[in-house]
Order: C-alpha cells, then sequence, then structure tokens
C-alpha cells in the first residue's frame, strides 16, 4: 500500500498550495505521509461499509454472517463500530486536519517525525485492533464496556489510535510556538485555529478513555489486575465518549467553514465568531457526558440533571455555524447573480463533488442535531435511550454528516495529494445525493422502529421478541442501507479509478483555498488567540463537572472478565 | 466584537439563546412538576455473592401491605429471572435490579421504564401499571451472543 518511491511527475513543479509546499523542507514527505493516514482511512470505510451490508441485509430478514465467515451478527457489529467510528474517524481528521494546518501556516508541521509517527502508530493501532476483531476475540463493540473483556491487542490497538492524534496535537503546538516567532503579533490563521481546538478539545476528552484503557482494561486483560469496576470504567467511556463526538465533527466544520463556502463564491460573516464557536467546543464538549448515563444506577441525579442542561448549552455553537454558513451561501450565490429571495440556492455549486457532497451532509445533519436534541433531553432520552432510534440518529450525524463529508473532502484532496484528476465529477455529485437520501430513510425507518421499541444492538431477524410493528421501519431501514451500500460502491470506484489514472489534477484540485471573511479577526478581541488560557479554562470546567461524579460513584474492582460471545 | 455583529446574527443569537432556554425550562420543569425520577445512587453490591444478598436472595414480585409491589429481577446472561412479573391493574410497581455477570438494558415495552442494569450496582425504577395487558421487557444492552433472545413480561391482570 506505501509507495516510497516518488511518482514520475514529483519533480516538476505542481501549481497551487501543493507546489509552494513541495518546495519547502520536508513538506513533500508531510504531504505524502497525510495521504498514507487518508488510506488507513478509507480501508476503514470499506471494512465498515462491507458489514453495514450485512446489517441491512439482517433488516431485510438475511443472514449472512456465517457464509462471510463471521460468528456473528455481534462480531459484524464490533468490526463495524470501531472500524467506522474510530478508524475512520481519526485517520481522516488525521490526514485533513494535519494538512489544513500546514495551508493555514503555509508551511510545513514543525517535524516531519512526528508526522510519521502518527502515521505509524494509527497503522499499527489498527493492524492490532483488527486482528483482535477478526478473530472473534474482541466481540465487545466499540463501547467496550467492561467487564466483557477483549483479547488485549484490542486495547493496545485502540490506545495506540489515540496517541497517534496527540501525535499531531504536539506537531500542531510546535508548529504554533514557531510560526509565532516569525510573526509576532499576528492572529493565528483560521483554519489553524479550527484544527487546533479540535485537537486540543480531544486531548482533554481522550484522557478518559486514556485511562480507563491504560489503568484498567489493558492490565486486566493481561491478568495484571483482578477486576474492574463497571460503572467506572464506563463513566471513563462516556468522559470521551461524547465530546468524541465533536472530534468527529469539528474536522468536518473546519471544512465547511474554511472550503466550502470558498467554493460557492460566499464570504463567511465574521472571524471572531467563528472562533468562539470553536471555543465553545472546547470548553463545553466534555463537562456533559453524563448525558449518556441518564438511565444508570450509581450516578447521583442532580449531576445527570445539571450535565443534562449544560448539554443544551452545547447546541449553540452549532446554531452559529448553520446560520454563518447558510448566510455565506446565500451571500456566494447573490454574487453570483442569484435574483429574490431563493435564487441564490440555484447557484450553490452543486455540480462540484467536493462541495455539493458536503452541501448534502449539512442537509442530513440538520435532522441529526434535532434527534440530538431529542436524545440529550433528560426526560425524553427514557423513551429512546438503547433502542433503535439512536443508531437511527447517529448516521444521520456521524454516519452522514461527517462520514458523508470525509467522502466529500476526499473528491478534492485525493486529486490534490496524488495529483491525478478525479475520474467523474458526475459520479460523485451523484454519489452525495445517493447516500443521502438513503442515511434519511435508514434513519427514518430506524427511529419509527425505535419508538416501537426495538432495541439496538440486536440481529432482528434472529430476536425471538420480533415485533410485527417494525415491519415498516425495517424495510425503510434495509432500502436506506441499500443506498447507502450502492454510495459506498460509487465512492471506491472513483477512488479507484482516480488512483489508477495518469491524467494530472486540474488547477482546482491542486490549489487550496480559503474562505474570505467580512469581518477580520482583528476587530475581535485577542484574548481568543490565548490557546494556553482556553485549554485551561476547558480543563478546570471539566474537573468541576466529573471530580464530583467520581467521588460520589465510590470505586470497587470486582468484576472479574466475561466473554459470552 | 459585540459592535461587529450583524444585525442578522444578533437576531438569530439572542432566538438560539432564548429557544435553548425554553427547551431546557421546559424539561427542567417537567421534571419537578410531574416528580420525574432517573435511577441514582443506591448501596454497592458484590456481583459474585448477588445470591447471598438480599433482596436478590429471593427475586420475584411481592406486593406490599400498602398495595404496591416489590419486584426483585436478577438480570443475568441470557434471561430476567423471574422473567415473568404477575401485578394487578392500578399497582405501583418498584422494580429492583442487578446483574452478576455483564452490563444489561431494562426496557419494559410502550412505558417510560429504561434503565441500565450494571454488575456491582443496584438499579431501582417505580412504575404505575393502570391498565391490564401484557408489556414485554427487552435487554436493550448488548451482553452476549445471546443477547436478542434475552426476553421478559409484565403481565397486569384485570
Ligand atoms: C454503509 C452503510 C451503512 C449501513 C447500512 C449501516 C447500518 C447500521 C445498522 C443497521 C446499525 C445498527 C446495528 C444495531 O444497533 O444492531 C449500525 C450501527 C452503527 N453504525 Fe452504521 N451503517 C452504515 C454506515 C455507517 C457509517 C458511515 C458510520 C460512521 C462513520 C456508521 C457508524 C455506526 C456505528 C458507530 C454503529 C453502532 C455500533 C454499535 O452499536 O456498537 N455506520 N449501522
Ligand atoms: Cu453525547
Ligand atoms: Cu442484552
Amino acid at each position: 500500500m506505501i509507495d516510497e518511491t516518488p511518482h514520475e511527475d514529483a519533480k516538476a513543479t505542481l501549481s497551487g498550495f501543493a507546489g509552494e509546499l513541495d518546495a519547502m523542507p520536508g513538506g513533500r514527505v508531510q504531504r505524502r505521509y497525510a495521504l498514507y493516514q487518508a488510506y488507513l482511512a478509507f480501508f476503514g470505510l470499506a471494512l465498515g461499509g462491507a458489514i453495514g451490508l450485512l446489517q441491512a441485509m439482517d433488516r431485510a430478514g438475511q443472514d449472512l454472517y456465517e457464509s462471510v465467515g463471521l460468528q456473528s451478527y455481534y462480531q459484524g457489529l464490533a468490526i463495524h463500530g470501531v472500524t467506522l467510528a474510530i478508524v475512520f474517524t481519526f485517520t481522516f481528521s488525521n490526514a485533513w486536519l494535519q494538512y489544513a494546518t500546514m495551508r493555514g501556516f503555509q508551511r510545513p508541521l514543525a517535524h516531519t517525525w512526528i508526522v510519521k509517527t502518527s502515521f505509524w502508530l494509527s497503522a499499527t493501532g489498527i493492524a492490532l485492533a483488527s486482528y483482535a476483531l477478526l478473530t472473534n476475540q474482541a466481540t465487545v463493540l466499540y463501547t467496550m464496556y467492561a467487564p466483557l473483556a477483549a483479547h488485549w491487542t484490542y486495547y493496545l490497538g485502540a490506545a495506540l489510535l489515540v496517541v497517534g492524534t496527540w501525535a499531531v496535537l504536539a506537531n500542531q503546538l510546535l508548529t504554533l510556538r514557531a510560526w509565532r516567532k516569525d510573526n509576532p503579533g499576528e492572529r493565528i490563521p483560521l483554519i489553524v485555529f479550527a484544527s487546533l481546538m479540535t485537537y486540543l478539545m480531544w486531548f482533554i476528552a481522550s484522557l478518559g478513555i486514556a485511562v480507563e484503557v491504560l489503568v484498567f482494561l489493558l492490565p486486566w486483560s493481561l491478568g495484571l489486575i483482578d477486576g474492574v469496576d463497571p460503572l467506572l470504567t464506563r463513566t471513563l467511556f462516556w468522559f470521551s465518549g461524547h465530546p468524541i463526538v465533536y472530534f468527529w465533527l469539528l474536522p468536518a466544520y473546519t471544512s465547511w467553514y474554511m472550503v466550502v463556502p470558498k467554493r460557492a463564491n460566499g464570504r463567511l460573516f465574521s472571524d471572531p465568531v467563528v472562533r468562539v464557536v470553536f471555543i465553545m467546543f472546547l470548553l463545553l464538549s466534555t463537562p456533559v457526558g453524563l448525558h449518556h448515563q441518564f438511565t444508570d444506577p450509581g450516578v447521583d441525579e442532580g449531576l445527570k440533571f445539571v450535565h443534562g442542561m449544560l448539554t443544551f448549552a452545547v447546541f449553540f455553537p452549532s446554531v452559529i455555524t448553520a446560520f454563518t454558513l447558510m448566510a455565506a451561501f446565500e451571500d456566494g450565490g447573490k454574487r453570483a447573480g442569484g435574483k429574490g429571495l431563493f435564487g441564490w440556492i440555484a447557484k450553490m455549486p452543486w455540480k462540484d463533488p467536493m462541495a455539493s457532497t458536503q452541501i448534502v451532509a449539512m442537509i442530513t445533519f440538520l435532522f441529526g442535531g434535532m434527534s440530538g436534541l431529542i436524545n440529550a433531553s433528560y426526560t425524553v432520552n427514557q423513551v429512546v435511550h438503547n433502542t433503535s432510534f439512536i443508531p437511527g440518529h447517529f448516521h444521520m450525524t456521524v454516519g452522514s454528516a461527517v462520514a458523508l463529508s470525509f467522502m466529500g473532502i476526499a473528491y478534492w484532496l485525493v486529486p490534490h495529494l496524488t495529483n491525478k484528476k478525479l475520474h467523474s465529477d458526475l459520479l460523485g455529485v451523484v454519489q452525495g445525493w445517493t447516500y443521502g437520501i438513503g442515511v434519511l430513510i435508514f434513519g427514518r425507518g430506524l427511529m419509527v422502529s425505535g419508538l416501537n421499541g426495538q432495541p439496538r444492538r440486536v440481529p432482528i431477524n434472529q430476536a425471538s421478541y420480533a415485533n410485527p410493528e417494525w415491519f415498516e421501519g425495517d424495510a425503510l431501514g434495509a432500502i436506506g442501507g441499500f443506498l447507502m451500500v450502492a454510495a459506498g460502491l460509487m465512492f471506491f470506484y472513483n477512488l479507484i479509478r482516480t488512483m489508477a489514472s495518469k491524467t494530472p489534477a486540474r488547477e482546482h484540485e491542486l490549489a487550496f483555498e480559503v474562505s474570505d471573511v467580512m469581518v477580520p479577526a482583528e476587530d475581535g478581541p485577542a484574548i481568543l488567540d490565548r490557546v494556553g488560557f482556553w485549554f485551561v479554562a476547558a480543563f478546570a470546567l471539566v474537573l468541576l463537572a466529573y471530580i464530583p461524579a467520581f467521588i460520589t460513584q465510590g470505586f470497587d474492582p470486582a468484576s472479574p472478565m466475561w466473554q459470552p460471545w | 466584537m459585540i459592535k461587529t455583529l450583524d444585525r442578522y446574527e444578533k437576531i438569530i443569537l439572542g432566538l438560539t439563546v432564548l429557544g435553548l432556554i425554553l427547551g431546557a425550562g421546559a424539561i427542567a420543569l417537567s421534571v419537578l412538576e410531574a416528580g420525574i425520577h432517573l435511577p441514582t445512587i443506591e448501596d454497592r453490591i458484590d456481583p459474585a455473592a448477588v445470591r447471598d444478598t438480599a433482596p436478590f436472595d429471593e427475586p420475584g414480585v411481592t406486593i406490599n401491605s400498602d398495595g404496591t409491589a416489590t419486584a426483585v429481577i436478577i438480570a443475568q446472561t441470557w434471561l430476567w429471572e423471574p422473567d415473568t412479573i404477575e401485578v394487578p391493574a392500578g399497582t405501583e410497581v418498584e422494580f429492583v435490579l442487578t446483574s452478576p455477570d455483564v452490563l444489561h438494558g431494562f426496557h419494559i415495552w410502550d412505558t417510560a421504564v429504561n434503565a441500565m442494569v450494571i454488575p456491582g450496582q443496584v438499579t431501582r425504577v417505580t412504575q404505575t401499571f393502570d391498565n391490564p395487558g401484557e408489556f414485554g421487557i427487552v435487554c436493550h444492552e448488548y451482553c452476549g451472543i445471546g443477547h436478542h433472545t434475552m426476553f421478559g413480561r409484565v403481565l397486569v391482570t384485570p
């Protein structure tokens, strides 16, 4: 997979940012490693998507697990969750936001060896976790709730994937320091600010899962400690498990803010407001994790309520995002000659696969976000918790707002990084719509079944208690799922034909232009750029929200390992 | 920075804050008004000694002197013990659960009973069954290869 030899054309100077970067020391190698991280992401997407097909078939009444050599639906579900929610998202973010950071600073990252290390950590982590998953030794699903106990390679693999993301953050911070020395008093470029806040937020958030795995699960799976406390490991998981959704989402937001409006010829209203949005995510993503434990025993009811209320605050930056983006598209459409109240919509870049796919992703996110409000509601959650409503919801967030955006970014980033023209723009556009329509049908189906009491994480086809009321929802789930899989095939066909092609990338593929703003960074207060200050503030908030939770729930590591699969 | 905000930007920010406060407020009010309770901190239990610890040494339904009922259930791979809970209509039932093995999820169809069962912890949830009928109990947290067979029922007699 990894081709270290430079391509024939590599010596020729490329146009656009690709060429500029290649001329700087380390630039070419770093660019290549960003591409390799993206390849890891595509591996995850392909494997997880293939299991998606089996899951859609299950809803259509067919059990294909044995015939493809999997032990059970659950082994498949473990692979689906890990490859898509962890492998695909982490490695694509590593690729995209490392590259975005280089673009913003107009230079390679501080250390090429860290770029390489991040790749190798991710690759090793994926190899270890895949071994455990494919041999049915990690059928604990991606939430890995103890005392379900996986093979140690699974936990180590997960840990390495997380450390791989920390390497990206370290490199960003070192580059920031060097850049500040050369550009005293300048505002951090907005695209860097967004990328950095994303990784900073995730660093704080990931401490929960890091402690869970390194202090408890890994030693336990190696037999070094006898027992774990299932409530504590679960709380640590959700400490990271809510903010992880923003680690999935913010790389897409970075593209939605910084790349898509530019392609639509639109300007962002205000740079400082975008900074505030990302700062709010840094501050508020983590101290709300108990909303995933509303129905847990052993967690104080009052603390649940506090986290539940704080959760509403974290919707705020997403609403601003929706507003700013729509305003930017309207601006672009009007500047392109769109007339009247809605004429600008027709002028949006519908024919550009990179932009149109991401716009479809934004549309699905409207529904994803709204259903998220339902889940987050302290009381209404009782109706939907752990029913199929939940996978219905998150396929419209991570399963499309994020996944489809990443595919859209890939339509430009892969040609950009490989200097090969995208095989077919039209197929890319069609793919985006097919996936978007598919996921909305799928989501609607799962939600309806969920409201009719269908539990999640169940092979419906084999459930002893399957309920005729679920027929409609399952049929929609299957139809939508097939459309999503069809779109996945279109994506990979386009990608493979692109990589196999000899036609060099087009000028707009080699360029990397970022959005213009109407109100510049300098009009906002300087404190917005005080990265260290916001980091400390976010950390303090997390401690405030979580220390009482950890103290009140106590600790008793009484559970031995269970492997009931 | 406020000065640089566009007029529409200010309007939308204001409406958003208002909407979120109303939403959060409505939830807070419903919790207080209707006296809704979620599972909270109870005494811990040793998962290896569940069957020797009261009340789990005698799983089953007890009708109390005040007319309420207590249903003690052990959630285990892959059955509810007992898997049938019979109560007369109009009874307020407190469900008390724990698990001797892995996590399970306790969800009674057509009710708001929806709670996790975690080894080492005791889950308590209360529900009044006004009308006679049969209500399925599904396990909604993955608990191993038989997860999709873990089923029970609440029988509400006239
Ligand atoms: C290829 C099309 C896809 C189909 C047909 C599909 C189908 C499904 C179904 C039916 C479930 C529910 C399983 C259950 O609760 O028993 C599920 C779970 C899940 N899906 Fe997908 N999915 C697809 C793509 C994706 C994508 C692109 C992502 C994220 C990037 C994703 C992330 C997840 C996650 C995290 C779960 C939860 C796994 C768990 O409960 O442990 N899926 N998928
Ligand atoms: Cu959450
Ligand atoms: Cu179960």
